[in-house]
């Protein structure tokens, strides 16, 4: 494989102009706020703008929508994952000269519309899993869960997702823009009440309403940035089921593909990471892809994250928003994870600030465990 | 009170699926060029991608893989059946499928993984009956 590292950079973020509980907006209002931003960060104007990539609405509704008739143009829409995924697309899309400038978007009102995407009766899932209630996530992971706890122990697997539930607050209550700051001990946890057993009220990702962005473009037009570039060193996609039925092993997310693949591309190894951006719907999710990514073993990841190990001044910093269990999460939150990594690297984020990070590893996952996308960004 | 919960569309490959469940029979696809079957029904096999296939009656036997007990309803039909057991459960004959184990009072205590399960059939229309399981 050609050797892409440091061929681009991301050099603007942003979130929409409010998130959390914005009633009156719209997804695309989001969208366009956040680009707005983003640009803005970047130094840039939407006149630069050659690529565009989204998910969950069509590139086609939003370049109408921002005015712009890009050169290169993505709707690939795998779930929360998918913007991690265009990472790589720009990557291969600038490379190939298709475009230099990539404006990545998302927007979704998610706590203030929640209108449940409908699926195509012809699907299979509408055939052998919503008629038995198989419907939103909280139902899905929790099979995935469940199976987890049956594998490794209940007892042993619960005390995990409870470190994560508690390390997470621990961010959101250093970040102005978190939805959850309240104290959250681990009686709060084990007490909040079940909504699809095993999960707590606390497993479970918020519902608000959001709008991030992201600006990607060459190493050359890096140069013109307002800020120091953010590299990305390699990425990884892939995903290996759609209905959370037909998961060839619930315990295992196709992170244990991308991880390494990402981690390889980028010349580095697992020690060399100082942040880990890892997507957490819900607090399974993370220790299920610690263990695919390679952090630690199968079945291990409930030690690895003992005594608030990923909690502010803990060794292995992670999540360092408030991640989508405490900070905000739209519907599809693999953006932010995105926004924050830039964020950390680039020394933007006040008092939960880590000591000069060098390298951070994101992961999205999206569907139902479905899909995974790995990247490694890197500061100069 | 009608039935208000989502219902499957049948589709082509699915017809005799759905017509063979209203018989209160389950029955699957099978692959011939490895002699596996497979869920859910496909014309074309996901395991050699052969259209060399057949479809068998399955025993109605199972084991139960996962489930959750859901607390919160995801959609009004479901209301009134909280709290009700999602699970996937592996079918005698090899494959998973999504389903509802059908018991009273759900708790981790009662559902065991890996317990025995053998297939119900709930008429929720006049065309259509959904497969379940409970308990042996
Ligand atoms: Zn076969």
């Amino acid at each position: 494989m050609t050797d892409l590292r440091k061929t681009v950079a991301i050099v603007g973020v942003d979130e929409s102009d409010e998130i959390g509980k914005v009633p009156d907006k719209s997804n695309l209002t989001h969208h366009a706020e956040a680009a707005y931003n983003a640009l803005e960060d970047a130094g840039m104007s939407i006149k630069d703008v050659n690529g565009l990539f989204t998910a969950g609405t069509s590139t086609l509704n939003l370049a109408e929508y921002l005015g712009i008739e890009p050169s290169f143009t993505d709707t690939t829409a795998v779930g929360g994952s998918s913007f991690i995924i265009h990472i790589a697309h720009a990557m291969a899309a600038i490379n190939a000269g298709y475009c230099d400038v990539a404006l990545v978007t998302h927007g979704e009102a998610g706590r203030s519309r929640r209108s449940r995407p409908g699926g195509d009766d012809a699907d299979p899932g509408s055939q052998f899993e919503t008629p038995y209630g198989f419907l939103g996530a909280p139902i899905n992971y929790a099979m995935a869960a469940r199976r987890y706890m049956h594998q490794y122990g209940e007892e042993y697997a619960r005390q995990g997702m409870a470190e994560v539930a508690v390390a997470t607050r621990k961010w959101a209550q250093l970040n102005p823009k978190a939805y959850m700051k309240d104290d959250m001990s681990f009686d709060d946890y084990h007490n909040s009440r079940w909504i699809s057993e095993p999960f707590h009220l606390f497993d479970c990702c918020l519902v608000t309403d959001a709008g991030g962005a992201y600006v990607i473009t060459s190493a050359e037009r890096a140069k013109d940035a307002k800020k120091k570039p953010v590299w990305v060193l390699g990425a990884a996609e892939s995903h290996d089921h759609n209905l959370i039925s037909q998961m060839p092993d619930l315990t295992r997310t196709v992170a244990k593909n991308t991880g390494p693949a990402a981690l390889e591309r980028s010349g580095v190894t697992h020690d060399d990471i100082d942040l880990s951006m890892i997507y957490d719907s819900f607090t399974y999710t993370v220790l299920a892809t610690l263990e695919s990514l390679g952090f630690c073993g199968p079945g291990e990841a409930p030690d690895f994250v003992a005594d608030q190990r990923t909690a502010p001044g803990g060794d292995f910093a992670m999540n360092t928003s408030g991640g989508g269990l405490s900070y905000t999460h739209s519907g599809m939150y693999g953006m932010f994870l995105v926004l924050e990594a830039v964020r950390q690297l680039r020394g933007e984020c006040g008092d939960r600030q880590l000591d000069d990070p060098k390298l951070c590893l994101i992961n999205g996952t999206g569907g139902s465990l479905s899909s995974t996308g790995t990247t490694v960004l890197a500061i100069d | 009170m009608a039935y208000n919960k989502p219902i499957p569309v049948p589709q082509g490959e699915s017809d005799v699926y759905w017509q063979k469940a209203k018989e209160h029979e389950l029955w699957l696809r099978k692959c011939n060029a490895c002699d596996n079957a497979y869920f859910y029904p496909r014309d074309i096999s996901p395991c050699c991608f052969s259209k060399d296939t057949d479809w068998i009656r399955a025993s109605g036997k199972a084991s139960l893989f996962t489930y959750g007990i859901v607390q919160r309803a995801p959609h009004p039909g479901f209301v009134d059946d909280v709290p009700f057991v999602t699970a996937i459960v592996e079918l005698e004959e090899g494959p998973k499928m999504a389903t509802n184990i059908v018991i009273d009072n759900p708790t981790f205590d009662n559902l065991q993984i890996g317990m025995d399960l053998e297939v119900v059939f709930e008429d929720i229309t006049d065309e259509l009956a959904l497969p379940k399981f409970k308990p042996v």
